[in-house]
C-alpha cells in the first residue's frame, strides 16, 4: 500500500495556486480590453454631447450640408455618411462576388500548385499599407477611369471603391474559404450519393451550409470599408457632397476626421468636437452592422456542430 | 452458393481494391440478388464499407483509391461504362453511418435530389410519400419547413432514408445505419427495411449479428479483405461452411 502511494506525487499546493494565477492573469487581460472599449465610448459620447450643445441633433443627423470651416457654418452629416456609404457599398459590390468566387475556387477546386500560389498572393494583398493603395488609386486607377469615362474627377469615389475592394478581398476570401472547408465531408457525400454534380452540390448544399461564415465575412469587410481612412482620403478627396455619382469626389467620415485631426484646430472648438460626433456616427454604424450580423447568423444560418 | 433462381442486380468480379499500396479487398466475386436484403458482416477494418462504396462509386472521392476487376450494376460495368456516374448514383442510393441531413428544411432535404435530376412530378406528394415510406411522416408533417438538423438522431437517419427513397432508386446501400441510434430507433429502421425490400434491393453493413439475422436473407462474411462466405442468412447463422465464419458469429473474435 505504501509502495503504491510512493509512485504518485501528491498534488502540490503550488499546482492549485498556478491554476488560480493563470485564471486571474487571463481575467485581467480581458478586463483591459473591456475598460479600453468603455473609455473610448465615454470620451466619444462626452465630446459629442458638448458638440450637441451647440448644434441641434436634428440639424446634424438630417442636415444636407457639411461646411464646418466656412461661414455660414453648417453641420449636416448626411454628405459625409453618403460619401462613406457610396465608397463602401461600391467596394462591397465588387469584392463580395469576387471574394466568394475565390473562396469557392481555393476550397473546392484548386489543387496543389494553384493552392500554393493563390493563398500567399492574397495574404500579400492584405499586408500592403493603405497609404500605398490610396496613392495607387490616385495615380493609376483614376487616370484609367478617366480614359474610359472622361468626366471622372481627379478625386472620385469609384477609385476609392476599387482599391478598398482589393484591400478587403483577402478578408472575405479567407473567411469564406474557412467556412466552406468546415462543411463536413459527410454532408457532401450525402449530396453526391443522390446523383448530383459538383457545381450543384457546391451551389445548393455547401455554400448554404457555410452561410454564417460567409455573412460574417461580409459584415467584417463592410466594417473595414467604412473605417478605412488613408485610401479614401487620398482617392476620394475632401469635398463633402451629397451625391450618388461614383465619378465625383466625396468626403468620407473618416477622411473628415483625419483632415481635422491633422489641421490645427484648437481643443474645445466646435470643429474639434465635431470629429467626435462624426466618430460617434461611425461607431454606431459599425455597432449596428455587428448586431445585424449576429441577428442574421442566428436567424438564417443553421450550423453543423 | 447462392440459389440461382433470383437474378442478381449488383455484382463484383475478381475485385481487388487498394488504398495506395495497401490491398484492402482481395479478389472478391459476389452477386447481390434483386429485391432482397443482403447483409455484410466482418470485423472492423475488413473492408465492408470499402466494398459497399464501390457499388455507387463513392470511392471516387478518395485520391489513393485504386481497383482491379469489375463492378456490375444490371450487367453494366459501372466503372468503365460511358454512362455518367451520376446516373448510377441516382439508381443506387446510399444511407450513411452517421445521419447527414442537409441544413435546409425537411421538405427540401427530400426534394433537392429529385429536382436536380429533373423530376417532373408533384413535389408535395413526393415529400409525403417518401416520408411515409420512411415511417417519419406523422412525426414531422407539421414542421416540414424546419431544418433537417432540428430532428433527433433517429429521425435524422429516417430523413436520410426518405431522401434516398425519394430518388426512387433500385438499390439502397446502408453503411451501419443504426450504429448511432438508440434501440427504439433501430427497431423502427429495421421494420422499415422489411417494408422496403418489397420494392428495393438493400445491402446493409452491420456489426450487429442479431440485426443481420433479423433483417437479411443473404449474408456476406468478409475477413481481412477476403470474402470468406456468402450464403443465405439462415445457413450462415446455423451451419456456416467455414470455421472462421462460425467463430466470428459466436463472438470468438472481432
Ligand atoms: N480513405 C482511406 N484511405 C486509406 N485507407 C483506408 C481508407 N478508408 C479505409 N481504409 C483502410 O481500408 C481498410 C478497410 O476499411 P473499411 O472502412 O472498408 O473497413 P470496414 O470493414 O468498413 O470497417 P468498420 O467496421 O470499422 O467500419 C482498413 O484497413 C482501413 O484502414
Ligand atoms: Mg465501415
Amino acid at each position: 500500500m505504501s509502495s503504491k502511494s510512493q509512485l504518485w506525487a501528491k498534488v502540490s499546493p503550488w499546482q492549485r495556486w498556478r491554476e488560480e494565477l493563470v485564471l486571474r492573469a487571463l481575467f485581467i487581460c480581458a478586463l483591459i480590453s473591456v475598460f479600453t472599449t468603455l473609455g473610448i465610448i465615454y470620451i466619444l459620447f462626452g465630446e459629442s454631447l458638448q458638440f450637441f450643445a451647440h448644434v441641434s441633433p436634428l440639424d446634424f443627423f438630417f442636415g444636407r450640408e457639411w461646411a464646418p470651416m466656412f461661414e455660414p457654418r453648417s453641420f449636416g452629416v448626411l454628405p459625409l455618411v453618403s460619401g462613406t456609404m457610396l465608397i463602401a457599398v461600391g467596394a462591397l459590390v465588387i469584392a463580395l462576388p469576387l471574394g466568394v468566387g475565390i473562396a469557392i475556387y481555393t476550397a473546392e477546386y484548386a489543387t496543389g500548385r494553384w493552392q500554393k500560389i493563390l493563398k500567399p498572393t492574397l495574404e500579400i494583398l492584405a499586408g500592403i499599407p493603405s497609404v500605398v493603395y490610396g496613392y495607387f488609386a490616385l495615380n493609376k486607377i483614376t487616370p484609367l477611369l478617366q480614359a474610359i469615362y472622361p468626366d471622372t474627377e481627379v478625386f472620385n469615389a469609384a477609385s476609392a471603391s476599387l482599391v478598398i475592394a482589393i484591400m478587403i478581398l483577402p478578408t472575405i476570401a479567407s473567411i469564406c474559404d474557412d467556412s466552406i472547408r468546415a462543411v463536413p465531408k459527410a454532408v457532401r457525400d450525402g449530396a453526391y450519393a443522390l446523383g448530383t454534380r459538383k457545381s450543384e452540390v457546391i451551389a445548393h448544399i455547401v455554400v448554404p451550409s457555410a452561410l454564417s461564415g460567409i455573412l460574417a465575412s461580409f459584415i467584417l469587410a463592410f466594417s473595414r470599408a467604412i473605417g478605412e481612412t488613408m485610401a479614401v482620403t487620398l482617392a476620394a478627396g475632401a469635398t463633402p457632397k451629397l451625391t450618388l455619382n461614383p465619378f465625383e469626389g466625396v468626403q468620407a467620415m473618416t477622411a473628415y476626421i483625419a483632415q481635422v485631426s491633422m489641421g490645427d484646430v484648437s481643443h474645445g472648438s466646435i470643429e474639434y468636437q465635431s470629429i467626435f460626433a462624426v466618430g460617434l456616427v461611425l461607431f454606431l454604424m459599425t455597432l449596428g452592422m455587428n448586431l445585424l450580423s449576429q441577428f442574421i447568423v442566428k436567424r438564417y444560418a443553421r450550423k453543423y456542430e | 452458393m447462392v440459389n440461382s433462381h433470383s437474378s442478381s442486380i449488383l455484382e463484383t468480379r475478381n475485385l481487388n481494391i487498394y488504398y495506395g499500396e495497401k490491398k484492402v479487398i482481395r479478389n472478391v466475386s459476389l452477386k447481390v440478388p434483386k429485391r432482397t436484403v443482403t447483409a455484410m458482416i466482418g470485423p472492423s477494418g475488413c473492408g465492408k464499407s470499402t466494398l459497399l462504396r464501390t457499388f455507387n462509386r463513392m470511392n471516387d472521392f478518395i485520391d489513393i483509391f485504386r481497383f482491379e476487376g469489375e463492378v456490375l450494376f444490371e450487367g453494366t460495368d459501372i466503372y468503365r461504362s460511358k454512362t455518367d456516374v451520376t446516373e448510377f448514383r441516382r439508381r443506387v442510393g446510399m444511407v450513411f453511418q452517421k445521419p447527414n441531413p442537409f441544413t435546409s428544411s425537411i421538405a427540401k432535404n427530400i426534394t433537392w435530389g429529385p429536382q436536380i435530376n429533373g423530376y417532373r412530378g408533384d413535389l408535395n406528394e413526393l415529400v409525403e410519400s417518401s416520408l411515409r415510406k420512411a415511417a417519419l411522416w406523422d412525426e414531422v408533417k407539421d414542421k416540414l419547413n424546419d431544418s433537417g438538423l432540428a430532428l433527433s438522431g433517429g429521425q435524422q437517419q429516417r430523413l436520410c432514408i426518405a431522401r434516398a427513397i425519394a430518388m426512387d432508386p433500385e438499390v439502397i446501400l446502408m453503411d451501419e445505419p443504426c450504429s448511432a441510434l438508440d434501440p427504439q430507433s433501430t427497431l423502427a429502421i429495421e421494420d422499415l427495411i422489411h417494408e422496403l425490400k418489397q420494392n428495393y434491393t438493400i445491402v446493409i453493413v452491420t456489426h450487429n449479428m442479431q440485426q443481420a439475422a433479423r433483417v437479411s436473407e443473404f449474408t456476406a462474411f468478409l475477413y481481412n479483405g477476403d470474402l470468406i462466405e456468402f450464403d443465405e442468412t439462415s445457413k450462415i447463422f446455423s451451419h456456416p461452411a467455414e470455421k472462421l465464419t462460425r467463430d466470428y458469429i459466436v463472438g470468438r473474435f472481432g
